[in-house]
């Protein structure tokens, strides 16, 4: 009778992380992060020697200087007086507004197209062909100067709405004035204002909200929800006895008048821009530099938007519109309830990469005078303090966060419209 | 992946290393050619012409240190930079000097680190409106809409001006001085402000400069001149005394035309060591004997580059004014060669 005994106790050996396949790319990932660690860690040694060697040792106290330069699109009240990192706020929301206007109007802008592209009719699509393959393959620099140029060559100056006789005149019962520096539109005024409330007092990052603008939006909220409530009764109504109640006039009701009484309590009037001086005064300006951005890039990023679109919607099986007109359905209801809930799982993905684009294209500004984060922290601000890396870590680190943020809400509303598998 | 990131880490630390080479000189002299920042094109000052040659009066400077450092003032690579790189350049080695009607500041020389070697153009900031506004005045500019290039001093004062004044006015900041003269001209602004020196040359320009008058308001100092980068100071002063060798020319009336006679030796001990034939000045700064005579041979003397590029004869049409000799009433007025 034979005894077996344990197989013999293979020992360690240091030559297995090298022959062993078990340890072999262990020991590879080992020796990379290594490397590359020691790497990172030279370039920052030698970043730190190179600046100490200048004199120049970093330092994020520029922060807190007067910036000295004065900014012309200001969300907030600044004046020459405030710091750097004031300044570098209102850079940040001025990037902010070009990036939120823009991904608005490209998301409209491209679905429609994506969409027409897909027309049945020849002319339709083969135009929305042309848009986008002009916008697509053209870069979107070109695109925000040649906008910039054209209205700056042939929009009247403010002086041709001078004298007796003007060469040009404002639109829309005088009410909008068309320049070569930017359109001006009416204002919402308000006669019986609630005032602002001040946040942050006298921090960099201070900020004033406007109560009028809070009660509008609180209203119109409330507003809203009791109209969508009243909408759900009636569906309600209708599952239970068939006969769906007329609401139509309700909810309008619901939604117009609260909103027209507080409009009515506040003193709403407009105010009206008007040639003063060198320039029009009164009214809400929008700069060409901003009209020109904001175009430009929506144009730019609508092309690509109008491409996922159409691969979204080609991507559902064609024999799903057929059961649906098998149903019965008309081809509104069609594309609403069958074709665009599947299709949003395949556009929404690729639809946060646009978005981030654009914001980060957004950083062309300086191009055209736009007074961006790139224009103001990394443009001026680097100018006159010289401090090149704390200024472009800083606007490295911001454009990140927002990357960041863009994509978690992005990605929240992918969690709810895409495929739940069971 | 693995390698992308690596690769990227590269890049960084090539970007990250190119700081903090000392002796200048010796690296012009072993490549042969000097890099001199300049502006992306301003008529007079800098700006290539029709044969693609740079020329100018900024240019001049950067080829008479080209000159006394290699003995050839074409040996010249120039580097076009705006108000917001030209800073970047310099101090990342890009260029050796930069000659860009730079205002020599306190900050800019102490906190950036840069080490200003004597001023080439004594200017200072004015206003440029066309005719037809009928401004006399920049105080009367309440509400109006300017272009400014964007990075440089003339954004500074410009706010100053306008909050000492107490008067409002829209600033439009614009990249280089060709935009800002496409949208001045086209009334995207009222006003186009920068250095006097520079709205003289951009007038020269347009296609009827008698349409735009310059107000009478000089709002601030500005010393323009060469900058080499702090800690060199071998460098630093052979492009201090390339200048100085230029306004001490003109003082002692050595000319592009009579140079060759001159520099065979005259009866003026000071005219002699200047031009190399008598004392070693040229060695004590590591040049050849002729440094100075090569530097003047370049382009003439500093009267003779100011008369040819910027002068009352040019289009530009600019006056000496504070930019004569000292001896005219001017502040010209160069260190002794001894």
């Amino acid at each position: 009778m034979t005894t077996l005994s344990d197989p013999p106790q293979e020992s360690f050996r240091l030559s297995q992380l090298i022959y062993d396949t078990r340890y072999r790319s262990m020991t590879i990932q080992i020796i990379a992060l290594i490397g590359f660690l020691l790497l990172l860690g030279w370039l920052f040694g030698n970043t730190a020697q190179n600046l100490a060697d200048l004199g120049k040792e970093p330092s994020f106290r520029f922060l807190s200087e007067p910036a000295g330069y004065d900014i012309n699109q200001r969300l907030l009240e600044y004046n020459s007086q405030d710091t750097h990192l004031r300044a570098a706020f209102v850079g940040l929301l001025n990037t902010l507004v070009v990036a939120v206007l823009g991904c608005i109007t490209a998301t409209i802008l491209g679905v429609t197209i994506g969409v027409l592209r897909l027309s049945s009719n020849w002319v339709v699509s083969k135009l929305m062909m042309i848009y986008v393959e002009t916008f697509r393959n053209v870069p979107v620099l070109l695109w925000i100067v040649f906008v910039m140029a054209i209205m700056i060559e042939t929009m009247p100056a403010p002086r041709a709405f001078k004298g007796e006789n003007p060469a040009s005149s404002m639109m829309l019962n005088d009410s909008v004035a068309v320049t070569n520096r930017g359109v001006y539109i009416p204002e919402p005024l308000f006669t019986n204002t609630l005032g602002d409330v001040h946040l942050f007092g006298a921090a960099s990052m201070r900020f004033d909200v406007s109560l009028d603008l809070l009660a509008l939006m609180l209203v119109l909220g409330a507003s809203l929800w009791g109209a969508s409530w009243f909408r759900k009764r009636a569906d309600k109504i209708q599952e239970v006895t068939g006969d769906r109640p007329k609401t139509w006039h309700v909810r309008l009701g619901l939604i117009v008048i609260p909103t027209a009484v507080l409009l009515y309590v506040l003193g709403f009037h407009l105010g009206y821009p008007e040639l003063k001086g060198f320039n029009f005064k009164g009214g809400t300006h929008f700069r060409n530099s901003l009209i020109a951005l904001w175009l430009a890039l929506s144009l730019y990023t609508a092309a690509f938007i109008a491409e996922i679109v159409r691969a979204g919607i080609m991507a559902i099986d064609h024999g799903q519109s057929e059961a649906a007109a098998a149903l019965g359905l008309r081809p509104n209801r069609t594309m609403k309830l069958v074709i665009l809930p599947q299709a949003l799982r395949v556009i929404v993905p690729p639809m946060i990469s646009n978005y981030l684009n654009l914001t980060k294209n957004s950083s062309l500004a300086i191009a055209v005078g736009y007074m961006d984060l790139t224009g103001t922290l990394m443009g001026i601000t680097l100018n006159q303090t010289g401090r090149e890396l704390e200024t472009v870590l800083l606007t490295m680190l911001i454009y990140l966060a927002i990357s960041l943020s863009i994509s978690a809400v992005m990605n929240m509303y992918n969690n709810r419209v895409k495929m739940v598998e069971r | 992946m693995k390698k992308t990131v690596l690769l990227g880490a590269l890049t960084v630390a090539g970007l990250a290393a190119g700081a903090a080479a000392a002796g200048t000189l010796d690296d012009v002299k072993a490549r042969g050619t000097l890099n001199c920042g300049v502006t992306t094109g301003l008529v007079g000052f800098a700006a290539p012409d029709a044969n693609g040659e740079w020329a100018g009066f900024d240019v001049s400077i950067c080829r008479a240190v080209a000159a006394a450092v290699l003995g050839d003032s074409k040996a010249v690579e120039f580097v076009p930079t705006t108000g917001k790189t030209r800073f970047t350049a310099l101090a990342s080695g890009e260029i050796d000097m930069l000659a860009r009607n730079t205002t020599w500041t306190f900050s800019r020389d102490v906190d950036l680190k840069f080490e200003f070697t004597g001023v080439n153009y004594y200017d200072g900031q004015g206003f440029m409106v066309p005719k037809e506004l009928g401004v006399s005045s920049a105080k009367e500019l309440d509400g109006a809409t300017v272009c400014i290039q964007t990075g440089t001093t003339t954004e500074l004062n410009l706010a100053d001006f306008f909050r000492a004044n107490n008067i409002s006015y829209e600033p439009v900041p614009i990249e280089t001085n060709a935009e800002a003269q496409q949208q001045y001209l086209a009334g995207a602004c009222d006003v186009y402000t920068t250095d006097a020196s520079g709205l003289a040359a951009t007038r020269a320009t347009f296609d009827d400069p008698a349409g735009h008058v310059l107000l009478p308001e000089i709002i601030s100092k500005e010393p323009l001149g060469p900058l080499v980068r702090h800690g060199d100071h071998e460098w630093g002063d052979v492009v201090r005394w390339t200048l100085n060798a230029l306004v001490s020319a003109e003082e002692l009336g050595v000319t592009s035309a009579n140079i060759a006679e001159m520099s065979a030796g005259s009866n003026n001990p000071e005219i002699n060591r200047l031009l190399g034939s008598e004392g070693t000045l040229g060695e004590m700064m590591g040049l050849d004997a002729d440094w100075a005579k090569s530097a003047v041979m370049a382009g003439g003397n500093y009267g003779e580059i100011f008369a040819k590029n910027i002068g009352e004869e040019t289009p530009v049409g600019l006056a000496r004014g504070l930019n004569a000799q000292w001896t005219n009433g001017g502040l010209l007025y160069s260190p002794p060669f001894r």
